[in-house]
């Protein structure tokens, strides 16, 4: 049984229905990815797990428990956890305030201090600006301590959407060399992705998204190679 | 020279203003030193002065004679501009548009030595004045800094000196100040110089003593610091103890009008200032606890008839329970509809108040009287210098419990709600209950506030809990500086306690008001006495240190 399991979840925005029966599970200790274009459905299929959007049908199950009667903060407390679009980090806040903030859940002062350690080791650059305003950070900063952030609450699945979003291409690779230190540590991870590129380098397993349904679910080697994957998503001919 | 023209005229163009809706002549009832300068001229000296001062700021380069040419011109140009108004006005009546430009406003501004005269004398006296503020703009910090807070404390103590002369006249020793210091109206000469040398040299002496005795105090040992933090706490309580048999009836009232603010203050800056949720009906509130305790303790309606501290209770839960009630409908407004969805409220409690309708168990139009005082052991607080130990007790509740929400868990709750909800609720924060507890809270605290309100004035009125109400507490908090506990007091002793105290004034005193909030918001958008967390968004720059890194180093990072 996988760790996390989504079973043909449909979810509406009003009208509009943007996931069609999507299914898709996580083992554990993997990284899946979820590659589509603009409007595919992929951060609704996060927002969905996470709590912030509720399903009208399908079921999401973590560990066998249902997820989807649970509210956002409730999901959390139960180990699901994103690092949000965009990273909307608390600018107003330190670094380490917004790291103590994504602890909030934890009520054991000693293992937020060991999260904490963790953090910093992962990225020794939080370290060293532990004191400074999170909103005077660089876009790369800022990715680190939004992730950080979500550490913090000892996520069992960390659903990153976007983590690569405006960043300059050297800051991207930065930010893949710690999903893969993070897969190295053991974590789950679900990874929204639109630089499918990197997305599918890091990944054990991708799912492609179009128009709210799963269209191609297979490892991500062969979907390196699928050639309609290839010709949209990789842009080769 | 363009500045210097810019600021000249915009400083022109404000004291003619000042002129025109009466304020200068109004205001030069009363002298500051008495026979020399009038508080109407003082007004106008204060708008050259700063004009000058901010002409010679924006001088470009550093050349002296050309900061003083520029603060001198920019004088010269508001003098003139008030000139100007001389002149027009004594060539067309320009009373049929301006009620106020009268022969006597022109008397004052040619200071009674005719039009023609007097138009050199103002040109002067302006010119004297930014050449002035620019030679002040020259001179070390020192010197700048003492000066503003001696000439500062000249013109505060002329302009409260109805104040300070009866209480001064109520302690038999002090009473001999008032005949050195005041004339019936205004400062004595002897005085104002005594009092500026005095100002001085106290200022000058904590301007270069002052940090020894600060890092003094610092390199004590903790415990005789904490002695002599302890003895400053005492003193502080002492002070507050006795204040009201210090100051009289008058200053007693101010006081409680004060602290009624300060509580309204605290709890809405749970909502807002903690918690971020823009909430414009807090009057609800205030008035849902006034009337709960009328209803709950007046005869005139004839329910019940506790007694004030019987009825207490139940006056708090009801503001936690309309607290609850309101917040439930707009959990999922944000900014703008939240203010308007909240304004709503306020309104919707004071038309219900105010029907007919409901006329039998509210009062109506009328309100409800007879609401008995509160009293301990026989002692009653009747007046306001008993009312204001109730008020002082209140305030001291609430700031303590201000205090430890702020360090708590929910605390912190509010803090992430008011910096970003979406991630407040991806972190794992409930944002319902985190939500309906700040306006419960607030509301709680409100209703504390409305109980003492009714029971000190001893009837409940619709129209005391109109939406004024509501936004001066807003600003309050907005002055003061967002989620500051300390802040929430002075911003209540500046927008509240002030203009009590310059009731005569109260004409402009809207105007002053509004006048106060643009300058803040121009020159101290975090409020006068910030909480950190604001202070870091406006001063970032200071505490952002190697920012700009290549991103290269991360990798090595």
């Amino acid at each position: 049984m996988a760790l996390l399991e989504i079973e043909n979840i449909h979810t509406y925005y009003g009208h509009i229905h943007a996931l069609k029966g999507v299914s898709l599970d996580v083992d554990k200790g993997e990284i899946v990815t979820l590659i589509g274009a603009n409007g595919a459905g992929k951060s609704t299929m996060l927002k969905t797990t996470s709590g912030l959007l509720r399903p009208r049908q399908g079921s999401i199950h973590l560990e066998g428990e249902d997820l989807t009667c649970y509210r956002p903060h409730q999901i959390v407390a139960k180990g699901v956890v994103q690092v949000p679009e965009g990273r909307r980090i608390f600018g107003r806040l330190t670094v380490r305030e917004n790291l103590e903030m994504g602890a909030f859940a934890i009520p054991d002062a000693g293992l937020i201090q060991s999260n904490l350690e963790r953090v910093y080791n992962l990225f020794p650059r939080l370290r060293e600006r532990q004191k400074q305003v999170g909103g005077t950070l660089s876009g790369g900063e800022q990715q680190m301590l939004a992730t950080g952030r979500a550490l913090m609450a000892n996520p069992s699945v960390l659903l990153m959407d976007e983590p690569s979003m405006g960043l300059a291409p050297v800051l991207v690779d930065i930010i893949f060399d710690t999903i893969r230190q993070l897969h190295a540590d053991g974590t789950t991870i679900l990874l929204v992705e639109q630089n499918a590129r990197m997305a599918l380098q890091v990944a054990s397993r991708g799912y492609v998204l179009q128009s709210g349904t799963v269209v191609l679910s297979d490892s991500a080697e062969n979907l390196r190679r699928n050639e309609m994957v290839r010709q949209a998503y990789l842009g080769e001919s | 020279m363009r500045q210097a023209l810019k600021v000249g005229l915009i400083g022109g163009i404000v004291a003619v203003l000042l002129s025109l809706i009466g304020m200068v002549e109004a205001f030069s009832q009363r002298d500051i030193i008495a026979r020399v300068i009038s508080m109407g001229h003082t007004l106008l000296v204060i708008v050259a002065l700063f004009m000058g001062y901010l002409a010679a700021k924006r001088t470009p380069g550093k050349g002296s004679l050309r900061v003083l040419a520029n603060s001198f011109i920019s004088g010269l140009i508001v003098g003139g501009l008030v000139s100007l108004l001389v002149i027009v006005g004594s060539l067309i009546n320009l009373r049929k548009v301006f009620v106020n430009a009268m022969p006597v406003l022109y008397e004052l501004l040619t200071f009674k030595q005719g039009t023609q005269i007097g138009v050199f004398l103002l040109l002067g006296a302006g010119a004297l004045s930014g050449a002035l503020a620019g030679l002040f703009f020259l001179s070390p910090k020192l010197l700048r800094r003492v000066l503003l807070i001696s000439l500062g404390s000249i013109v505060s103590v002329g302009v409260l000196q109805d104040l300070l002369r009866p209480t001064f006249a109520l302690w038999g020793p002090l009473a001999i100040i008032n005949e050195w210091l005041f004339t019936a109206n205004g400062l004595t000469i002897r005085g104002a110089i005594g009092l500026f040398i005095m100002i001085t040299a106290a200022s000058l002496f904590w301007s270069t003593k002052g940090e020894t005795i600060q890092t003094g105090f610092r390199n004590l040992p903790t415990a005789p610091q904490r002695i002599l933090k302890i003895t400053g706490i005492l003193a502080l309580v002492f002070i507050l103890l006795i204040l009201p048999q210090v100051l009289g009836l008058f200053l007693s009232e101010v006081f409680t009008i004060v602290g009624l603010y300060v509580l309204l203050g605290l709890g809405l800056n749970i909502v807002v200032g903690y918690a971020g949720l823009l909430d414009l009906g807090y009057v609800a509130f205030f008035a849902i606890g006034s009337y709960t305790i009328a209803i709950l303790t007046s005869p005139e309606l004839g329910f019940f008839s506790l007694t004030f501290w019987e009825a207490l209770p139940f006056v708090i839960v009801m503001g936690v329970i309309s607290g609850v009630l309101l917040g439930t409908p707009v959990l999922k407004m944000r900014g703008d509809y939240l203010a308007i969805a909240t304004l709503g409220f306020g309104e919707i409690i004071r038309i219900l108040v105010l029907s007919d309708f409901l006329r039998p168990w509210l009062g109506g139009a009328q309100g409800i009287g007879k609401i008995p005082k509160a009293s301990i052991l026989g002692y009653e607080f009747a007046g306001p210098q008993q009312i204001y130990y109730l008020i002082l007790a209140g305030c001291l509740l609430v700031i303590f419990i201000s205090l430890r929400l702020r360090d708590s868990r929910l605390g912190r709750a509010w803090m992430a709600v008011r910096e970003d909800e979406d991630v407040a609720q991806a972190m794992g924060i409930n944002l319902v209950a985190t939500k309906l507890l700040a306006f419960a809270t607030g509301a709680g605290f409100s209703a504390l506030s409305g109980a003492i309100f009714a029971s000190k004035l001893g009837s409940v009125y619709p129209h005391s809990f109109n939406v004024m109400i509501s936004i001066n507490i807003v600003c309050v908090i907005i002055v003061g500086g967002m989620g500051s506990i300390p802040g929430v007091i002075v911003g209540a002793i500046a927008l509240v306690g002030l203009p009590e105290l310059l009731r005569e004034f109260a004409e402009y005193r809207l105007f002053v008001y509004g006048a106060a909030l643009v300058a803040m918001m121009l020159l101290r958008p975090e409020g006068l006495w910030p909480e950190a967390v604001h202070r870091r968004e406006f001063h970032e720059e200071k505490e952002n240190q190697a920012e700009s890194e290549s991103p290269l180093k991360l990798k090595s990072g």
